[in-house]
């Protein structure tokens, strides 16, 4: 394996070779897309024939919580793009404190995530045998809402009740009231596994993405990173910047479906 | 090919994208507490896919890439577009197609 940026005999120039490497990741990148790709696709349809149950669980999710983590992930890939810079131009001590910043940054993330992921499991959120999409809305304390989100709530749930119902109606079920109550927490549990499925997959990306970081920081500590050769720093760095590009995509998609309604 | 220097995007326009990246992220906020009815997930949508257009071109390089590379971005999204696209005729013109006998189908898949 090569580490000081010899030239190969494959290539005529450094830069060929670079590029070659960084043709190889974006290939990879390209699998990565189409990885997400069909979790995006499974989450658009069942939205489509969902959607009042799709809206009612999204807005269970935490958006300050959301709202934080996409802004720390989105300085978390500027401070990236900075050390590819410090990189390529051989400021070799800037190298190591930018990736530093980039792990913090990408840690803080994962620890909001952790925060969320608790307070699923105590709303009653995880799909399987305790979930109940109206636990929030059932009682108002044990999710600390106030007043007027708990009214909105309260409102959202049964009128999605009534919107499966009525659906059933159709459908020629004999119960519609009783079906829309199950039809909405079938539903919902739909999105939550679709939920917990794609944020669970981007955070192990992130959590591989940042034992990357720590690769890089211990070479880049020892000065092995300059103009003539960075090709692992601008390699994770493209990994870095999807993962990011994955997210700008989940937080709408997951978070604001229906928030105008609370 | 002609040979060209690594072409080093400067921290002034880096600063710049995350400007705009922090600014998309408020607006797709703001935009999603009002009520525009369907137009709501196309503005979330439009505002996404500009993010990451933003970010491929700039913090990604994608800009400065030699053509086979931003080449091969297009291709990615190009099948990804015919996956979704493709998948989602289907799923959109199901319902909507009333029965074409004058009597209801004798098994409903739902029941």
């Amino acid at each position: 394996m090569h580490r000081t940026g010899e030239l190969f005999g494959q290539f005529k120039t450094l830069e060929q070779q670079k590029e070659t490497a960084t043709l190889g990741m974006w290939i990879f990148l390209v699998t990565e897309i189409l990885f997400f790709g069909g979790l995006f696709l499974t989450y658009t349809i069942n939205r489509h024939e969902f959607p009042s149950a799709f809206g009612v669980a999204g807005n269970m999710l935490d958006l300050n919580l959301g709202f934080a983590n996409t802004i720390v992930l989105i300085a978390s890939s500027f401070t990236m793009a900075m050390s590819v810079w410090s990189a390529e131009t051989s400021r070799k001590k800037a190298i190591v404190v930018w990736l530093i910043a980039t792990l913090v940054l990408g840690s803080v993330f994962l620890g909001i995530k952790v925060v969320e992921y608790k307070q699923k499991f105590d709303h009653h959120l995880v799909p399987g045998r305790n979930f109940d999409i109206t636990y929030c809305s059932n009682s108002r304390n044990p999710c600390g809402l106030n007043a007027k989100d708990f009214e909105n709530e309260q409102k959202e749930v049964r009128e999605a009740i009534e919107a499966e119902g009525d659906y059933a109606k159709e459908q020629g079920f004999s119960y519609p009231g009783t079906m829309g109550m199950t039809a909405v927490n079938a539903h919902a549990q739909l999105y939550f596994s679709l939920y917990f499925g794609m944020t669970g997959l981007h955070a192990l990306h992130m959590i591989v993405g940042a034992g990357l970081l720590l690769y890089l920081i211990l070479e880049a500590r020892k000065g092995r990173f300059d103009a003539n050769y960075n090709t692992p720093v601008e390699n994770i760095g493209l990994y870095w910047h999807f993962v990011d590009i994955v997210w700008i995509f989940l937080f709408p998609l997951l978070y604001l479906i229906n928030r105008h309604l609370i | 090919m002609a040979e060209h220097r690594e072409h080093i995007v400067s921290p002034k326009i880096y600063a710049v994208i995350l400007g705009a990246l922090l600014l998309g992220t408020w607006i797709t906020v703001r935009a999603a507490k009002i009520d525009l009815g369907r137009m709501n997930i196309v503005l979330a949508l439009a505002i996404a896919v500009t993010k990451m257009t933003l970010v491929i071109l700039f913090f990604m390089h994608g800009k400065y890439s030699p053509r086979r590379t931003q080449l091969v971005i297009i291709a990615g999204f190009f099948w990804l577009a015919i996956m979704l696209g493709l998948t989602l005729t289907d799923y959109t013109a199901r319902h909507q197609e009333p029965s074409r006998s004058s009597n209801p189908p004798a098994i409903s898949i739902h029941s």
